[in-house]
């Protein structure tokens, strides 16, 4: 059984696009923060940039983008990785073991480590035995699921405050904490100036209690796309995921390659299970991935294989997941109007671009969201856990055509394809 | 029978078992490495079960069949359906509010009932389909992405519905009326579900229609080779959507005997999950419906024996689910090893069909 990855070009192909310049993800930080101020002062919401609503979106982003970066490895080297949530899983429960005897540090390690060994698995089932990418991922999801459920209760029954489905509490991972700055901030934020209180709530957010890891994640993010793009290796890894054979026969040993991808795949999956036992809360407990392995591989997809793209997907799906679980229901609905505005920008756009059939349902889903806004006084909550899923499955449907996937995304390799 | 049928047959059980015996090997390894006491957790699971182990184990086969069904149809067409999690749950959500607000009398309500829960799921998988064949959207990430969704729309809809019942906080639609309920079959002392004589009938449709059928020829062809499929005529979107709807209208069975046997109303605490085992399940049967229903009672057996694990030899239950995701794994990798051991078989034969010059015919080697 072969699976040909995630979208199929279907439309010609794609026309050239002029390079964003460099600083686009400034610029795009900076229109994003200006547009939430003054969502803020249009709806009278006023939890969509405060200094919680930022801490708890980076803590929402970290797991999301740890998975995300996990699914770019292992999917640039040619390997799809349904599996990051099992990695995740096991990520989870290496942080609670390791954490909970040998301290923060150690915990980190485990659920890399952990991550690794689930990686292993699908580097042996994928790479040497050459099953079917999707099935041997969804089989260290079962495995992994199952795996971390009888570890936990062979480990942490008796602990105190452990059980079947939980583990004591973890020291926690130190974090950044600069007072005299968080202060200053404080302060002009109380000052309620527009836009510029926005600004020191997002600055304020980042002097204090700033986990150390979420600074460490960040860093990752940067060295992926360092080495990944920057490097020899990098390259050579790249090419294994675009033309395997092609690769093998300029001398690049592609199964050593994709292995060492898949493992580090696991290993950042790993990481983002153990930050969200260990930063999101503090104890290994049951479930406690909630699918986000799925949902980074959408934010991975979502950002067309690239870490800046992969960044700005897993914060969307990081704000909106926070938008749900704190002030709720009002917060989405305020993003609603910026939704149904957006839309109409881009029912315009579509317009000039002579692509009218386009335009008109991009136009109708505007004012139906418009109408939508005016009509409810808050989203239920339910809705605003599914936005995160909803967003992926339209970006997929409206966007698959400018996606591009590395060409040899999902497809089995065997030593000497390249004749 | 003839010669190669036979060996083809042999292999096909010899994969099956060696897969079941590196699970069980990898299983014991696991549990040396924990210090939990080999000998007597497999003396639990190998046990024979009692007659009452036995009804649930029809019970969660039954399910677990349908499950493995709705999967290998889409695998049949070279799809993958993962979403047959949210499938079900949406349809027997649907079921049941359909069968609890009794707008017909008796077994036509059921009939209503279980038309709508496939016709249900049958979207759901729909739009997977359609969004694959129109705008090149793999199936895999949109069903999982359609799980997500089915998870909050239900629990949303259920709030929605719900009646409380005294005293509880398990919410639930309304009760099925005792005349739409479907019977249990006598076993022994117990009874099983009497879903499972539709299950079987579905399992002989699968096997009819994918096997005998016009229809089922083009969709294993275009799940074999997609150019000779257009080229003898077959539109490949079309297929796609097919398929993913006959999946997603099978998968919509799945919670139904559970609804009409059982529990007669759909609740926050009504049994997930299935839809992942369906797929070990559709893999380890070889999406043939005798396998699958071989695999369906394998895992409902290690999940009913593997029960008293805990109070028996202080063994956690969840050790099994290691073992049926390990069988997932070293199903697939010994029917490829087992597959190359067969071509080399068959290419042996060959040469030696080839090497002694004779006067008849030669041996027919089939693939």
């Amino acid at each position: 059984m072969t699976t040909s990855g995630y979208t199929e070009s279907i439309a010609a192909a794609p026309r050239a696009r002029r390079k964003l310049p460099r600083w686009w993800f400034a610029a795009a930080l900076f229109g994003l923060l200006l547009g939430l101020s003054l969502l803020e002062q249009v709806t009278g919401a006023d939890d969509l940039v405060s200094r919680g609503t930022v801490a708890a979106t980076l803590i929402a982003v970290v797991p999301i983008m740890l998975a995300g970066l996990g699914g770019l490895w292992s999917e640039r080297a040619g390997v799809v990785n349904i599996g990051l949530e099992g990695m995740m899983i096991l990520g989870t429960w290496g942080a609670g073991y390791f954490g909970y005897h040998y301290g923060a540090w150690a915990g980190v390690a485990g659920a890399i480590v952990m991550g690794m060994l689930g990686g292993l698995v699908h580097a042996i089932a994928t790479v040497v035995f050459g099953v079917d990418h999707i099935i041997s991922g969804v089989a260290i999801n079962i495995i992994a699921l199952g795996a971390v459920q009888y570890l936990a209760s062979l480990t942490f029954v008796g602990l105190p405050g452990g059980g079947q489905t939980q583990s004591p509490k973890i020291e926690d991972v130190p974090s950044i904490n600069i007072t005299f700055l968080g202060d200053f901030f404080g302060d002009i934020v109380d000052k309620n100036i527009f836009f510029v209180s926005q600004t020191a709530a997002v600055a304020q957010a980042l002097v204090t209690n700033l986990s150390w890891l979420v600074v460490i994640s960040m860093l990752l993010l940067v060295v992926t796309w360092f080495v990944l793009w920057r490097t020899s290796f990098g390259l050579r890894l790249r090419s294994c995921g675009e033309s395997p054979s092609a690769a093998e026969s300029l001398g690049v040993h592609v199964l050593r390659y994709k292995f060492a991808a898949v493992l580090i795949s696991g290993g950042l999956a790993g990481l983002a299970g153990g930050f969200l036992a260990m930063v999101a809360s503090s104890n290994y407990r049951d479930g406690q991935t909630g699918g986000r392995g799925y949902i980074g591989l959408a934010a991975m997809i979502f950002g067309n294989w690239r870490p800046g793209g992969l960044l700005a997907g897993s914060g969307l799906f990081g704000y909106s997941e926070t938008l749900g679980l704190r002030a709720g229901g009002d917060s989405v609905h305020a993003l609603l109007l910026a939704i149904a505005v957006l839309a109409i920008a881009a029912a315009v756009w579509q317009a000039r671009q002579q692509q009218q059939r386009a335009a008109i349902i991009t136009g109708v889903v505007a004012v139906a969201l418009g109408v939508l806004y005016f009509a409810i006084d808050e989203v239920p909550s339910d809705f605003s856990t599914m936005t995160p899923y909803v967003v992926t499955l339209l970006v997929l449907a409206f966007a698959s055509q400018r996606l591009r996937m590395p060409a040899a995304d999902g497809q089995i390799y065997r030593k000497g394809s390249a004749g | 029978m003839t010669k190669a049928r036979l060996t083809r047959l042999g292999l096909g059980v010899a994969s099956a078992v060696l897969a079941l015996l590196a699970a069980f090997a990898i299983t014991s390894l696991v549990l040396i490495a924990a210090g939990d006491p080999v000998g007597e957790v497999w003396g639990q699971l190998l046990s024979w079960p009692e007659q009452r182990n036995w009804a649930n184990i029809i019970n969660n086969a039954t399910v677990l069949f349908l499950s493995g069904l709705a999967v290998a149809v889409s695998f049949r067409m070279n799809l993958f359906n993962i979403g047959v999690d949210g499938q079900y749950r949406v349809a027997a959500f649907t079921a049941a509010v359909v069968a609890g607000e009794a707008w017909l009398p008796g077994y036509l309500n059921t009939a209503l009932a279980i038309l709508c829960a496939m016709a249900v799921g049958a979207i759901w998988a729909g739009i997977a389909g359609v969004l694959r064949a129109t705008r090149g959207v793999s199936e895999v990430i949109s069903t999982i992405m359609l799980n997500a969704i089915a998870t909050s729309l239900v629990a949303y809809l259920l709030r929605k519905a719900a009646v409380r019942e005294e005293g509880s906080n398990a919410l639930g639609t309304k009760e099925i009326p005792e005349g739409s309920r479907i019977g249990g079959l006598p076993f022994g002392d117990f009874e099983i579900y009497g879903f499972i004589i539709m299950a079987a009938a579905f399992g002989f449709a699968f096997w009819f229609v994918l096997n005998r059928t016009r229809f089922g020829f083009d969709l294993r062809a275009t799940g074999q080779s997609t150019t000779a499929a257009v080229a003898s005529g077959v539109s490949v979107k079309k297929m796609t959507v097919a398929a993913m709807m006959i999946s997603g209208a099978i998968a919509g069975l799945v919670g139904l005997p559970i609804l009409f046997g059982d529990a007669y109303t759909y609740g926050s605490t009504f049994q997930s999950g299935l839809g992942f085992a369906g797929i070990a399940i559709a893999l380890l049967g070889r999406n043939n419906p005798i396998g699958i229903a071989l695999g369906a009672l394998l895992f409902a057996y290690l999940d009913e024996q593997s029960n008293p694990l805990q109070i028996l030899v202080g063994v956690s239950p969840d050790i099994v689910a290691i073992t049926q995701g390990v069988i997932v794994l070293t199903v697939v990798i010994s029917y490829e090893l087992v597959r190359r051991y067969g071509v080399r078989l068959e290419q042996r034969e060959v040469a030696r069909a080839l090497a002694t010059p004779s006067t008849d015919q030669p041996e027919e080697v089939s693939a």
